[in-house]
């Protein structure tokens, strides 16, 4: 009886241990791609990487040239998409959180989350046939249209996860204290979960900085700095597309300098974002 | 003594399953009444009923009358939000805002409108404190956050963020019941100085506590009312069985 009680126990713990191991291998694994992959994009980058490549537009090969013009395209159509799709996304969040326990809410959702998931290419031929086809030419603000629709159901949904971890008894005291719905919304909920919400805009700016198939329709290119939206665009992303399927070694070599900068600045709105939510918990 | 709250033949219903039946009460102006019971038995559901909070809670419905003030507060085109200011309510658990100490008082004065100034809402906010037997321990720290305070002084400034918008009534559903002895001291000491001023209503598990504080005290069972008398009556010489039983503690 004792010996297979102790029997019973070893395999239970060697089990156990078996487990840890397990996991942590995949854990260290999942790391350790991420690591090789940006230390690799480090080294190959950074030898091309200097000042005068930051701020240049693409030239000839072997007149050197740079990423300038995309930097600037990608800020102003991300900026764009924000400003569309922030408001908008934050506004259908709270509604889906505070009023959308109906059936109209239920499809809001169920699409919203279809559309998390539709191919963002598939985005950029809608909007060339909502936008670039009447307008005639591509453009920034296609691009900048495009963006914003991939980032609505993101904002939405993170929006209305996080207003639903506001406390019912938080909005439950505010109610009683003769307070109307949208004051409690606006005054109590709002900034309860504004942690969140801004942790959830800011991982969707993450998202929308690194997509390149909804902008080849929609901003399509441009060689020089472009400071009006009804033009053609460049990105950071296309640039990398195309520097990368170039002929030229030089080309190559500039894809992965952008490609630096690019999860660079990925990254550092990431650790950003950690740092905004770390301050006040 | 004038009837502050009549309530005639009123059931609730969670969807089908009816929480309250045909419960009629008459609750008197400046006194305290508490509610006891075992749990599950409506009376947190009936003090809800009383502010019209359970319309908050979807596909519930209330019938009968709750009449404050002569006026019935389920008939259409009530305002609830007048109403909640007139009735209000302190928590089972403390529910502070993500807010400082002196915001978390000066919002319901403000939404409400009720100050003529800045420096009238620090006086409205110094005697709501005051009130709450609050504002000697928070008087220097009014400006930090209402998280940083203990769990009964939580409790307190939710009761001073009540009070602060001038209400007539206060309901109070288990204030006390997350609280060290102490801490349950002051809030029930608190009740009985407010008393003067309010008509409250203390949902409470504790027979003592009810014993201490209240004038009146309703025993609830199953969503019915089974006894309503004067505490002291309640507690020596009941008029139900089941009563007795309860406060005895034979069950619950």
């Amino acid at each position: 009886m004792t010996n297979q009680e102790t029997a019973f126990h070893r395999r239970r713990k060697f089990i156990s241990s078996l487990m840890t191991i397990l996991t942590a291998a995949c854990a260290v694994f999942a790391i350790v791609v991420l690591l090789i992959i940006i230390s690799y994009i480090a080294v190959r980058g950074v030898s091309s990487l200097s000042l005068q490549f930051l701020i240049d537009t693409p030239k000839p090969v072997g007149e050197g040239g740079g990423i300038g013009n995309a930097i600037l395209g990608s800020v102003m159509m991300t900026g764009m998409a924000c400003i569309v799709g922030l408001p908008v996304g934050i506004g259908a969040g709270v509604y889906l959180a505070e009023l959308g326990n109906n059936l109209f809410g239920k499809v809001v959702r169920f699409l919203a989350d279809t559309l998390i998931g539709i191919p963002s290419i598939i985005v950029g031929i809608f909007v060339y046939t909502l936008v670039v086809l009447p307008m005639g030419r591509q453009s920034g603000l296609a691009g900048g249209v495009a963006l914003a629709i991939i980032m609505i159901p993101i904002v939405a949904r993170t929006t209305e996860e996080m207003i639903r971890l506001v406390p019912n008894a938080m909005r439950e005291g505010a109610l009683a204290l003769g307070a109307p719905q949208w004051r409690v919304t606006w005054n109590i909920v709002l900034p309860a979960a504004s942690t969140g919400i801004a942790t959830g805009a800011m991982l969707a700016i993450a998202r929308i900085t690194g997509e390149t198939a909804p902008l080849l329709f929609t901003a399509l290119n441009s060689r020089f700095y472009n400071y009006y939206m009804d033009l053609p665009m460049a990105s950071l992303t296309v640039q990398i597309f195309n520097y990368a399927t170039g002929p030229f070694d030089v080309e190559h070599k500039m894809a992965w300098a952008a490609t630096l900068i690019l999860v660079g600045s990925i990254l550092a709105i990431n650790i950003f974002v950690r740092y905004l939510t770390r301050r006040k918990y | 003594m004038d009837n502050k709250i009549t309530v005639s033949n009123l059931d609730f219903f969670y969807g089908k399953a009816q929480a309250l039946y045909d419960i009629s009460i008459k609750i008197p102006e400046r006194e305290v009444i508490a509610f006891i019971g075992p749990s599950g038995c409506g009376k947190s559901t009936f003090l809800r009923t009383l502010n019209r909070m359970n319309d908050t809670i979807p596909d519930t419905h209330a019938k009968g009358e709750v009449i404050i003030d002569g006026e019935n507060i389920y008939a259409g085109g009530t305002d609830v939000v007048a109403l909640r200011r007139k009735v209000g309510m302190v928590f089972q658990k403390s529910n502070p805002f993500p807010k400082s100490i002196f915001e978390n008082v000066a919002y319901g004065i403000r939404i409400n409108g009720i100050h003529k100034d800045k420096a009238d809402m620090e006086v409205r906010v110094e005697k709501a404190l005051r009130d709450a037997a609050l504002w000697e321990e928070v008087k220097d720290r009014l400006s930090t956050s209402a998280f940083g305070l203990s769990g009964g002084q939580q409790q307190r400034l939710c009761i001073a963020r009540a009070l602060a918008v001038q209400p007539e009534v206060i309901l109070m559903d288990e204030p006390a019941s997350a609280l060290d002895p102490i801490a349950t001291q002051k809030i029930e000491e608190l009740v009985v100085e407010l008393k003067k001023d309010y008509t409250i209503v203390i949902v409470t598990h504790n027979m003592q506590q009810a014993a201490r504080v209240s004038d009146r005290t309703a025993f609830f069972m199953l969503g019915k009312l089974v006894e309503f008398n004067p505490t002291k009556k309640m507690f020596t010489n009941p008029d139900e069985k089941l009563t007795e039983d309860y406060i005895t503690g034979r069950f619950g």
